[in-house]
C-alpha cells in the first residue's frame, strides 16, 4: 500500500486514533518501508553497519495494521540509505521525527514445562526442549508468515531461531525472534 | 426450513505458491483438500478447516458440506495472498450471500478491511462475521470491533483489544499485562473502548464465554496446560465455534459446546508441549461424542 492509500484510510477511519506519548528524540528521523518485511531487512543491515536503530510503531496516519519505521539518528539518515543501497532496500520516505511513535512490547513471560521452556512475546510463543535446545512448538500470532515460519523452525535448535527474522515478514514474525532471542538468552543463562 | 446458506472460510496457506481457491473442503488423510489442491494440516488455517470438517461430519446437520466454502490463497507474509482473497471477497459477497464468514490468518490491513466491510453492508441479510488471528487485529483497528458477533482472542490479544492505541499486539503496552489474573479487568477495558465483539471466546487458564461485556460462562475443566504451547489449539476452537454456528446452533450453545469441546480433545490427546495440531485433531470426534452424550 503507497503513502496516499495509507493517508486516505487514516482520514477514513470512523474513530481518531487515541494518541500515546512515547517520548522520541527531535534528533531522530525515522525510515519508511513499503512493507515489514523490508523493514526487518534493513534493520539487519543497518545493525551490521553499526548505526543505532530501534523498530518503533508509525505514527497514525501511515498505519495500516501490520507496519513498524526504523528510528536512526537523523544526522545518519544519508549513510543509512547508502548502506541499504547494496541491499535493494530502498526507504520510501526519511521522516524527521515530529509526534509521538508506539513502542514494541518489551516484556517477556517465561513458563517452565518441566522438560520444555516456553517464552511468550507480544502475542507469540516459543517452546524448546531444556537439553537439547531444540525447538518443538510455535503458537499464537495472527500474520500469515507464523504457520510458515512455524514449519521452518520446528526441529531446529534455538541457536538457529534467526530464521524468524530472516524469514519474517510481519510484526508477529518479528514477535517471534524476540521470543526466540530471549529463549536463547535465558538457555545461556541456566548453562 | 434451515437456512442454507453458505458458511465462508476465509484465510491463507502457507506456501506462497498455493493459489487463490475458493472450494468446499474435507478432510483426507491428514490433508485438508480443496477441489484439486491439498495441503498438510499443520497449524494456521489448514488446522482451522480440518477441525470445522471434522466437527461438521460429526454433529448433526441439515446442511451438507458443500455449504462450507474455503476461501485461501498461499501467503507467507508478504500480503500478496491476502490482498487476492480480499479482492476475491469483494467481489463474491452479492452472489455467495453467505449465512456467516468466519476470517482467520490474513495480513492486517484496515483499507481492506474497510473495503469488504462496504460490501457486507450492501447485502440484504448480514452475516454472522466471526473474526480471528490477524483480521481480528484489522477489525480491532478498523473501530467495528463492535459490529463483529465473535473474536476468539486469547489472553495477549486480549490485552491487545484492551488497549485503545495499539495497532497491532507488537505494541500493547507493558502495563496491560497480559496475565491470566487480569483477565476480567482486561475484558472490561476492551468493551468500555469498544475495541470487542458482541460476542468473545476468551482462550486462558480459565476459557469464557463473554457477551456483551459480561463474562457468560467460565469454562475450566478439563485442565490442561500442555495444551498452551501447542500451535494451532486456537485455530481448532475457532473451527469448531464456526461448524456449530454453521449447523444452525445459536451463538451461546456454539461458543460453550466449542470451549468444552477444545478442552476434552487437548484431554484425550494427553499431550505434551512437544505435540501436534494433528496429534489433538484425532482426539476431536471422540470429544464431540462426549458432549453430544450430556
Amino acid at each position: 500500500m503507497n503513502l496516499v492509500s495509507r493517508l486516505r484510510t487514516a482520514f477514513f477511519k470512523p474513530q481518531p486514533e487515541k494518541a500515546k506519548t512515547v517520548p522520541v528524540s527531535r534528533g531522530e528521523a525515522f525510515l519508511v518501508f513499503s512493507s515489514t518485511g523490508e523493514v526487518i531487512q534493513a534493520e539487519r543491515v543497518l545493525k551490521a553497519d553499526g548505526l543505532p536503530v530501534r523498530v518503533m510503531g508509525p505514527p497514525p496516519a501511515l498505519r495500516t495494521g501490520c507496519d513498524m519505521v526504523l528510528m536512526i539518528p537523523l544526522i545518519h539518515g544519508f549513510r543509512a540509505t547508502a548502506a541499504l543501497e547494496p541491499h535493494h532496500l530502498a526507504p520510501l520516505q526519511l521522516i524527521p521525527v515530529g509526534e509521538a511513535l508506539l513502542e514494541p512490547v518489551s516484556l517477556f513471560q517465561t513458563r517452565d514445562y518441566g522438560k520444555w521452556l516456553m517464552v511468550r512475546a507480544a502475542n507469540m510463543k516459543l517452546t524448546v526442549e531444556k537439553a537439547t535446545g531444540r525447538i518443538v512448538n510455535v503458537s499464537g500470532g495472527g500474520c500469515p508468515d507464523v504457520p510458515y515460519l512455524a514449519a521452518q523452525l520446528v526441529g531446529k535448535t534455538i541457536d538457529d531461531a534467526d530464521l524468524a527474522k530472516t524469514h519474517g515478514q510481519t510484526l508477529c514474525g518479528y514477535a517471534l525472534h524476540l521470543a526466540a532471542q530471549e529463549l536463547h538468552h535465558q538457555m545461556q543463562k541456566k548453562e | 426450513m434451515p437456512d442454507t446458506r453458505p458458511w465462508l472460510f476465509v484465510g491463507t496457506i502457507p506456501d506462497a505458491d498455493f493459489p487463490l481457491v475458493m472450494s468446499p473442503f474435507s478432510l483426507t488423510h491428514g490433508n485438508i483438500s480443496l477441489g484439486f489442491h491439498e495441503f498438510p494440516v499443520n497449524r494456521g488455517t489448514p488446522a482451522m478447516l480440518a477441525a470445522a470438517a471434522i466437527t461438521h461430519a460429526h454433529v448433526e446437520s441439515n446442511t451438507s458440506p458443500e455449504d462450507r466454502i474455503a476461501l485461501v490463497a498461499g501467503d507467507i507474509g508478504s500480503g500478496q495472498g491476502s490482498r487476492q482473497v480480499y479482492k476475491k471477497l469483494v467481489e463474491m459477497l452479492p452472489e455467495i450471500r453467505p449465512l456467516g464468514i468466519t476470517f482467520h490468518y490474513l495480513l492486517p490491513d484496515v483499507d481492506w478491511h474497510n473495503r469488504i466491510f462496504m460490501a457486507l453492508d450492501e447485502l440484504s441479510a448480514r452475516p454472522v462475521l466471526v473474526a480471528d488471528a490477524g483480521y481480528m487485529y484489522a477489525a480491532k483497528m478498523s473501530g467495528y470491533a463492535g459490529k463483529y458477533d465473535l473474536f476468539t482472542p486469547d489472553i495477549g490479544e486480549l490485552a491487545f483489544l484492551a488497549d485503545p492505541s495499539a495497532p497491532h499486539p507488537f505494541y500493547t503496552r507493558n502495563f496491560l499485562l497480559a496475565d491470566e489474573e487480569a483477565a476480567e479487568d482486561l475484558i472490561h477495558r476492551a468493551y468500555s473502548e469498544n475495541n470487542a465483539a458482541q460476542h468473545m471466546l476468551v482462550k486462558g487458564k480459565v476459557d469464557r464465554y463473554v457477551h456483551s461485556g459480561r463474562v457468560v460462562e467460565k469454562v475450566d475443566a478439563p485442565d490442561v496446560p500442555m495444551m498452551e504451547p501447542i500451535g494451532g489449539t486456537g485455530d481448532t476452537l475457532t473451527g469448531i465455534v464456526s461448524a456449530l454456528l454453521a449447523s444452525g446452533m445459536n451463538m451461546h450453545t456454539a461458543c460453550t459446546a466449542a470451549l468444552r469441546i477444545n478442552r476434552r480433545m487437548g484431554f484425550l490427546a494427553q499431550p505434551t508441549p512437544a505435540s501436534s495440531v494433528m496429534d489433538l485433531l484425532a482426539a476431536l470426534p471422540s470429544a464431540i461424542h462426549l458432549e453430544i452424550q450430556q
